[in-house]
């Protein structure tokens, strides 16, 4: 058997208030797809990110072709030769592809320029091994390519580099069932090649399909460690590990939903066609699908931020048509934003501001800060101690909290407000397990007081564990609803399988 | 998953930003030589008054070149109308006069520039201060120390010196001649150079480019000392032109904001990343003509200022409507 | 803010904000003053400081919302030529003119804070650009509107705000009526700033746009209000100044910039977020020290300019660093 081109040993790793990695040992031979699993929170990007010099390891060890190395930025490890894509493309979008591929090491003449022949020849070498060199020219602007494109893209540049070690963090987030195939082949032919490829999913079926071996994260610990691929539900055991009717609340009994609170029927913008959907209170509706489906837009649509233009909108009862988010919120419709800090927080303000900051929106201007007709700040305060929100103080900046007690602070902006139809968007992103299972309650709640709520999800089993019904979308549609209980697989095959839509 | 996540990718094919500067050139041509033609003055169309009205701007050709690498590098420079006064001082007062002392004075006008584009690079690559306040800064300390020396016209260009401005070869102003081999340049640089491509690549995305390996720091200084060092060959240039360096020339030429919004609507965005020299070029190319359109129309001057002032923000409002960003 | 090891704190009402760097900077420099001119003590001396301070402190409290709100506010020096320069035109010498020319002159301040406001909202132009242009725009105004040569004195009924004293108080012997315009003005501003929704919502959009857009938050409308009580701010001061200083078109020439020296001197953050009326008031205050000192030392004025762009540049480097470390 090889040595290990990529051993780490004892990596822990803490964040204030979180401990992100306790102890983790993993390795990765040259030809081998190691598959490194774990629910969102376990710790696998904290692992790669250690890895690849982002972040430093409180203690531990990290060993590149049995050699002790210590990465400061993540230049230095990709120089050593290891090639990180991850979720978030690097790529430039007003540069073309060749420009991209060659990002900081563009081959040159004679005379220190740019050779841009040469530059256009090897983009197409290096293309030439996936499946979609053909549709890709070197001459394109990467803005202009899809996102199954931009990724083969992005693997190009991983392997352009000559990277002995590939790390692809959920490469197929975004892919439909063909595009995902051309991956899996791409990472095949890179296997070949002898490339160590670190493979992060939380999918069974890539597994399955790619894995040579299997290292399972949980809680930020290696809660299991397989050197064939074992049966799926061993690593769904080893994953989850905990009584899963426990961690989500349990579903609504028929008693508890109502009438319905929204009803969409034949809606649509650029980005969504002839959408139907009701959403009753005090049931929680799941929406699933690849990144770029259009959850993200119909969430926009019903609050208001980019509305519908045709179609019919109603909201208990009454027919409604929200230009702008404040109209939504009038009418009754609350949002938590999927990137917490970008569209969530305010961070520089406390953890009070942030919690009122919907209630003062809606009061006069010109009136105290400390009391308006929807909260005042006694009882923000004892909201926030209902939600066992843990600060040092509610005059804090919220930034200093942990992911989950942000949320919760956003939950609470909302409270407030007595929202009829509540939208969540990737409600659980980056917050550590044991705060996870507190959002779902919570959500359950707000559900039995009343409210309809849609819950938009990037997590399969999050989605069918704590939604009363789950709708899938792809291309702009809705395309399937599942009962509660559907599985992953049905849920996964709807959601990727390549249909013929109309233009 | 955040709003921008999930957008759809974007549309190939004609891309309006492209061809934005083309269009708005032809409309303010024609705009030209209708009010030239409607006002009867036909003789504002021959070559040789087009061939003046480029000449009218080649100081702030020479600044929006600069300019253009500071916000390629998503910087911008606001010291360059200070600079140009400095160094159009500097320049006549060193060479007073004599023949001899030309090349001297052109060194140390290009030396002030560069160390001046130096500090402003590595106050706002190493300290972190945001671009905007390091230059104006930098505009306050430049200003404050010519007006501690000098506060009227100040020495003398000699006349080898003056061709800069007033040479010509063939029917061609030789300024416009220069003014052009260093748009060919700047344009070669960024098209052919590594440093080029790291321009774009810092501007575009800063991560991604440092993730590549990119000393992203020595590209934004870099940039920096180009701007300033354009800024101190338009003082040289002024300070032929007027045959004597003052220290009001450069803010009463606006040209800290006029050389951004030429940028700007030559289609180089403010964020940085996007854009080039041909743009810039045609930017210029829209203001003079803009301008000679109010000598024609025979607008009064302080008239002239208030349009000005006008005209920039709706210039850079032309491309920044469309975004759905929201704006401080 | 805050940040309290006692979780009983967090039942408190009060805040209790730690000790700003800028109220230590200014003892230390009132301090030096008091050593360098011990008259200081006397009413006289620190009376009119604080009416030299006056019409800066009440521009840096308004430049205080826009600078939190996220922007810039470049215009305020400009409105203020054109405030002192349109009030001499209107009055034209009739002592009965001041009751309608001063609500004129806010009616202007509070109409050209709208204006800047609406460019920066509604045509996405980023408020330095738009302020800018708007600068070189009033200043065009000023001009057109007094012909390029102010002429005449305003009337005492005007010059009654910024020179007059009233006499015979207990204790201070005297207050000038600038100095109560500048507790009530400075007072106003904090309690709006720090004790209403506008307030805490002019953070939330300098801090994260669109999370307050999502939260609901009218972004547009509080961002307007910033600016248009920068533009008040900007013609109240005008006032003042059109009471000690003379008419003339360069009578605000400079204040912007004075005015955001001394709200990030009070700890205002650039692009938004946080940022306290009270602490831009000890800012102006130090600043206004800090030129008072210089006066003593005999240095000549571009001096002062070159000094004040090093504290520019000094005190956003410095809360950059701050930041670094405090790593947020």
């Amino acid at each position: 058997m090889t040595p290990p081109v990529i051993e780490m040993k004892g990596i822990t790793k803490s964040f204030p208030g979180v401990r992100a990695l306790g102890d983790v040992s993993f390795e990765v031979r040259a030809g081998e797809v190691q598959a490194l699993v774990g629910e969102n929170g376990a710790g696998k990007s904290t692992l790669i990110k250690i890895l690849s010099g982002v972040y430093h390891a409180d203690a531990g060890e990290v060993r590149l072709n049995g050699e002790a190395v210590h990465f400061s930025h993540p230049v230095e490890s990709l120089h050593a030769g290891i090639a990180v894509i991850y979720q978030e493309f690097s790529l430039l979008p007003e540069r073309t592809v060749a420009q991209n591929l060659f990002l900081g090491r563009e081959p040159r003449t004679r005379f220190g320029l740019i050779d841009g022949a040469r530059m256009r020849a090897e983009a197409r070498e290096v293309l030439s091994l996936f499946a979609a060199a053909g549709r890709i020219d070197p001459d394109r602007m990467v803005g202009e390519l899809d996102v199954a494109t931009q990724q083969v893209v992005e693997i190009a540049k991983a392997v352009s580099t000559g990277a002995r070690v590939v790390v692809m963090d959920e490469p197929t987030a975004a892919l439909n069932e063909a595009e995902c195939e051309e991956l899996f082949t791409t990472v095949d032919t890179l296997r070949e090649r002898g490339v160590a490829i670190i493979y992060i999913t939380h999918r069974m079926r890539e597994i399955t399909r790619l894995a040579d071996r299997v290292t399972v994260l949980k809680d930020g610990e290696v809660a299991a460690r397989f050197d064939t691929v074992p049966a799926p539900e061993a690593i769904v055991r080893a994953m989850v590990g905990r009584d899963i009717a426990d961690f989500y609340a349990p579903p609504a009994t028929s008693e508890e939903i109502g009438e319905p609170v929204l009803s969409v029927r034949g809606a649509g913008n650029d980005r969504l066609h002839d959408i139907g959907l009701d959403v009753r209170a005090g049931e929680i509706v799941g929406l699933a699908g690849i990144q770029g489906a259009g959850r993200v837009a119909l969430a926009m649509a019903l609050f208001g931020e980019s509305p519908f233009d045709r179609g019919e909108v109603t909201l208990n009862g009454g027919t409604v048509d929200f230009r702008s988010p404040r109209a939504a919120i009038t009418g009754g419709v609350g949002l938590l934003p999927g990137d917490r800090k970008g569209e969530g927080l305010v961070l520089m303000q406390s953890v009070r501001d942030n919690g009122m900051l919907t209630s003062r929106a809606f009061a006069p201007l010109w009136s105290s800060d400390r009391r308006n007709t929807r909260a005042d700040t006694t009882r923000m305060d004892e909201l926030l101690d209902h939600m066992e929100i843990r600060a040092a103080s509610y005059d804090q900046d919220i930034r200093a909290l942990s992911g989950g007690n942000q949320q919760k602070a956003i939950v609470a902006r909302w409270l407030s407000m007595r929202p009829k139809l509540l939208i969540f968007i990737e409600p659980t992103r980056g917050i550590d397990v044991n705060s996870k299972a507190g959002i779902y309650h919570l959500m359950r709640d707000l559900a039995r007081e009343g409210a309809g709520i849609l819950m938009i999800s990037s997590d399969l089993p999050e989605v069918i564990g704590a939604a009363d019904r789950v709708l899938v979308m792809q291309q702009g549609r809705i395309v399937a609803e599942f009962p509660h209980g559907a599985s992953e697989q049905d849920i996964m095959h709807a959601a990727t399988e390549e249909r013929e839509v109309a233009a | 998953m955040s709003i921008a996540e999930d957008a759809a990718p974007r549309k190939p094919g004609f891309r309006f930003e492209r061809w934005a500067p083309l269009i708005l050139l032809v409309g303010a041509f024609a705009i030209y030589v209708g009010i030239a033609l409607g006002t009867d003055q036909a003789q504002y169309l021959t070559f040789d008054n087009l061939i003046a009205i480029l000449g009218r701007s080649i100081a702030l050709g020479i600044t929006a070149i600069g300019q253009t690498f500071v916000i390629l590098v998503a910087s911008i420079d606001l010291s360059v109308a200070s600079l140009i006064s400095a160094t159009a001082v500097l320049a006549s007062v060193v060479m007073d006069g004599s023949p001899a002392m030309i090349l001297p004075a052109i060194l140390a006008a290009l030396v002030l520039g560069a160390v001046v584009g130096l500090t402003n690079g590595l106050v706002v690559s190493g300290l972190k201060v945001n671009p905007l306040i390091a230059t104006l800064g930098m505009s306050l300390i430049i200003q404050g120390c010519l007006s501690a020396f000098v506060s009227n016209f100040a020495g003398e260009v000699p006349a080898a010196f003056q061709v800069f401005a007033y040479g010509e070869i063939g029917p061609f102003p030789l300024a416009l001649i220069f003014l052009l081999a260093l748009a060919v340049l700047a344009w070669a640089v960024l098209r052919f150079t590594k440093f080029g491509s790291d321009i774009y690549a810092v501007g575009g995305n800063e991560e991604a480019a440092r993730f590549a390996g990119i000393k992203t720091g020595r590209i934004v200084v870099l940039s920096h000392v180009i701007c300033s060092v354009c800024a101190a060959i338009a003082g040289l240039y002024l300070a032929s032109r007027l045959r004597s360096g003052a220290p009001w020339i450069g803010a009463d030429g606006v040209y800290d904001l006029e050389s951004i919004a030429v940028v700007v609507i030559g289609g180089t965005v403010l964020a940085g990343g996007r854009g080039g020299v041909w743009g810039t070029m045609a930017g210029m190319l829209i203001f003079s003509l803009i301008d000679s359109v109010f000598n024609i129309a025979g607008v009064d001057s302080f008239a002239k200022q208030v349009l000005r002032g006008i005209i920039i923000v709706a210039a850079v409002a032309f491309y920044a409507i469309r975004s759905k960003r929201i704006v401080a | 803010m805050t940040d309290r090891a006692d979780p009983s704190g967090a039942r408190e009402r009060r805040r209790l904000p730690q000790i700003n760097p800028v109220w230590v900077l200014l003892a230390a420099l009132i301090a030096a003053i008091i050593f360098m001119n011990p008259g200081f003590v006397e009413p006289t001396g620190y009376m009119n400081f604080l009416k030299r301070a006056a019409p800066l402190a009440i521009l840096a409290a308004g430049q205080v919302y826009v600078i939190t709100s996220g922007g810039f506010d470049l215009s305020v020096g400009s409105l203020i030529t054109l405030v002192v320069v349109g009030s001499s035109m209107l009055t034209n010498n009739d002592p009965a003119a001041t009751y309608w020319v001063v609500p004129v002159m806010l009616g202007i301040g509070v109409g050209v804070g709208a204006i800047n406001g609406l460019i920066v909202c509604f045509l996405r132009v980023p408020s330095l650009i738009a302020t800018l242009g708007m600068m070189i725009t009033l200043n065009g105004l000023a001009f057109l509107w007094s012909g390029g040569a102010p002429r005449g004195y305003l009337p005492d009924t005007f010059r009654f705000f910024g020179r007059e004293l009233i006499r015979d108080v207990p204790l201070v012997r005297f207050i000038p009526v600038s100095v109560i315009v500048l507790v009530v003005v400075v007072g106003l501003f904090a309690w709006l700033m720090h004790r209403t929704n506008l307030g805490r919502q002019v953070h939330a959009i300098g801090d994260n746009p669109v999370a307050a857009r999502l939260a609901g938050v009218a972004v547009n409308r509080v961002r307007i209000t910033a600016f248009v009580l920068s533009g008040l701010s900007g013609a109240i001061a005008g006032i003042l100044l059109g009471g000690f200083a003379g008419v003339s078109t360069d009578v605000g020439t400079g204040y912007e910039l004075q005015a955001i020296t001394a709200a990030v001197l009070g700890g205002a953050q650039l692009l938004g977020g946080r940022g306290s009326v009270p602490a831009a008031f000890g800012g102006a205050l130090a600043l206004t020290a800090i030129f008072t000192l210089l006066n003593f030392l005999g240095l000549p004025q571009p001096v002062r300019q070159v000094v004040q762009g090093l504290i520019l540049i000094a005190a956003v480097a410095l809360a950059m660093h701050r930041r670094k470390q405090t790593g947020t």
